[in-house]
């Protein structure tokens, strides 16, 4: 065995030493990927721990103070504005984030089983719509959900009621309908592909030994599909928490999120430390709840199974 | 038992029907009021007028901003799908340390919100006292594009098999001849469906350029100036049509691409046939 690796590592590097290393197929795979890595570690990386620094810093009017506090992160943490909004883009990016998957597992469930010939048709259809830009996406929900919106004339029109009701834009709501319809695509193709690669014949076994249809869900397809359905729930979760454009759109006052005030850390307030910490806490406080929401879907997995 | 079957198709067919119209509906309203003969977005439609359009054919600061997105969309495409290939090929072909770590970061900012790609840019750019320019707004647009560029191109990539490679050199064909002769050709629809894929995510990307694009607005940071004015929204519709119209195509002809691709790189002979 030894013998043989030898020989064959012998064969593959004629020349030896440093000539050999860089045919070996480790150096070429790191020297082929080294570009793009270098320029996320550039771009991505580095300014992320450049805001994580900031963050424990001081802005004294147009200066900076470079000694160490917590002063922001305290500000984050306490200050009933930032805490309230943290709070509310947090329920926000959770419910959404839960909506869109539970919407998005039964069309996933029906393209991969009944789908047939037509999978990919479908899925081309579901993701047109993601393409056609999120500002111009918000503004059409504007446009649907406005006082005398699309659909306060059809609610008045069917009669349901009499005068247009104010309560659809700007709200809560407003926010969260445009944002579960902004993120359907991203539970959709996840869960799709989880089910995808459920072993068919163990539904197929499943139902020779007598299992039920429901039973037959819960006990194979359910819980072999769930890291697609954790996928789906982590990537509307994390990103959606941030989301700037459908707060400033449909949210009005009281659907104002935390990405509109580190914006305004940014810009008019001048703030760049707080802006930091607002941002490294979001970061780090979605994380947490994905990370308990990832735990209690795998929790709950194994109760039902 | 079959009947239980059957019934469910039926019902989930109606629910995938719902869901599909539930997507559609806000995006098939941008079209329909661009042609409505009203200042207002609001049905009953008052008729059909094309003045939305004609009124953007002369907006010269609108005109501007889509030159610089078409600027900033083709330099940010251009660069994803380069960078994109290295780190595709090398993720597809070879094995090697670190590679898990090191494609996660790159595929991070699918899942990281992008105001906190768009400030950390932001502070270093201030911090270093570089000016926001079209050139900064590329840079964040690349790490947007990168994610979806390295998806497009793995599964591109992923089939190729080595052999047409070691044939052709072993036939006496140099490194560079069977780049050009044989690895490009077989992955030039992987490679093109990458570069539309950008393109189209950088046309519609608002939040790194609200941040990063200084006095140089794109398109849709002038879509979000002139959101503040009523009267200009029927323009703003037209405009976003056009917008959706050009995506559209981009996607469509992207997807076709992508799907040659993944055919031609099948194992089984698929060059051949």
């Amino acid at each position: 065995m030894t013998a043989a690796s030898e020989a064959s590592v012998a064969a593959e590097t004629p020349s030896g030493g440093r000539h050999a290393l860089l045919r070996s197929d480790r150096a070429k795979g790191l020297a082929l990927i080294s570009p793009t890595f270098v320029y996320t570690l550039i771009f991505l990386l580095a300014p992320i721990v450049v805001v994580v620094v900031h963050s424990f810093w001081t802005q004294t009017y147009l200066t900076i103070d470079r000694t160490f506090t917590l002063e922001n992160y305290k500000t984050a943490l306490t200050e009933p504005i930032y805490r309230d909004l943290l709070v509310r883009s947090l329920y926000i990016s959770l419910t959404v984030s839960v909506a869109t998957a539970l919407f998005a597992y039964p069309i996933a469930y029906y393209i991969s089983f009944y789908g047939a010939q037509r999978k990919s048709l479908w899925l081309f259809l579901i993701t047109i719509p993601f393409w056609t830009g999120y500002l111009l996406r918000v503004m059409a929900w504007k446009v649907i959900l406005g006082y005398n919106g699309v659909l306060n004339e059809a609610l008045m029109g069917l009669g349901i009621t009499s005068q247009p009701v104010s309560e659809l834009l700007y709200s809560t709501n407003a926010v969260i309908i445009t944002l579960i319809h902004a993120w359907a695509v991203f539970a959709v193709l996840p869960i799709f592909v989880s089910l995808e690669k459920v072993d068919r014949t163990l539904i197929e076994a499943a139902t020779d030994l007598g299992d039920g249809a429901v039973r037959r869900f819960l006990r194979i397809t359910l819980p072999l599909s769930m890291p697609g359905v954790i996928g789906a729930i982590l990537i509307v979760m994390i990103p959606t928490v941030g989301d700037y454009v459908t707060p400033k759109l449909v949210g009005g006052t009281e659907g104002v999120m935390i990405a509109n005030a580190i914006e305004a850390q940014f810009g008019r307030a001048q703030n760049w430390p707080l802006g930091a910490a607002l941002s490294v806490t979001t970061m780090i406080v979605v994380s947490l709840m994905a990370g308990a929401c990832v735990l209690l879907l795998r929790g709950l997995v194994r109760l039902v199974r | 038992m079959r009947m239980l079957r059957t019934a469910m198709a039926g019902w989930l067919g109606v629910y995938a029907v719902v869901y599909v119209g539930f997507l559609y509906l806000p995006v098939l309203l941008l079209p329909i009021f661009s042609v409505n003969d009203s200042a207002v977005p609001v049905f009953p439609l008052k008729g059909l007028t094309t003045k939305w359009y004609d009124s953007l054919a002369g907006n010269d600061v609108m005109l501007s901003a889509a030159w610089n997105s078409l600027v900033v969309g083709c330099a940010s495409a251009v660069l994803a799908t380069v960078l994109g290939i290295c780190a595709a090929r090398a993720i597809t072909r070879y094995r090697f340390t670190g590679q898990r770590p090191m494609s996660a970061l790159i595929m991070a900012p699918l899942v990281l919100p992008e105001i906190i790609i768009a400030v950390s840019l932001l502070l270093v750019m201030l911090q270093l006292g570089l000016g926001l320019s079209l050139v900064t707004v590329v840079l964040g647009h690349v790490l947007i594009c990168l994610p979806y560029a390295m998806t497009v191109l793995i599964s591109g990539f992923e089939g190729f098999d080595n052999a047409y490679e070691e044939a052709s050199l072993d036939l006496g064909e140099t490194a560079f001849g069977t780049l050009r002769r044989v690895t490009l050709p077989m992955m030039a629809p992987a490679i093109i469906s990458s570069l539309l894929v950008s393109f189209t995510i950088s046309l519609d990307e608002f939040m790194v350029a609200f941040f990063l694009s200084g006095s140089d607005p794109t398109l849709p940071i002038y879509i979000w100036g002139q959101l503040r004015f009523a009267s200009r929204l029927p323009a703003i519709l037209a405009l976003g049509t056009l917008m959706l119209a050009a995506s559209l195509v981009l996607l469509t002809v992207a997807e076709i691409l992508r799907r040659r691709a993944a055919r031609r790189t099948d194992a089984d002979g698929g060059l051949i046939a």
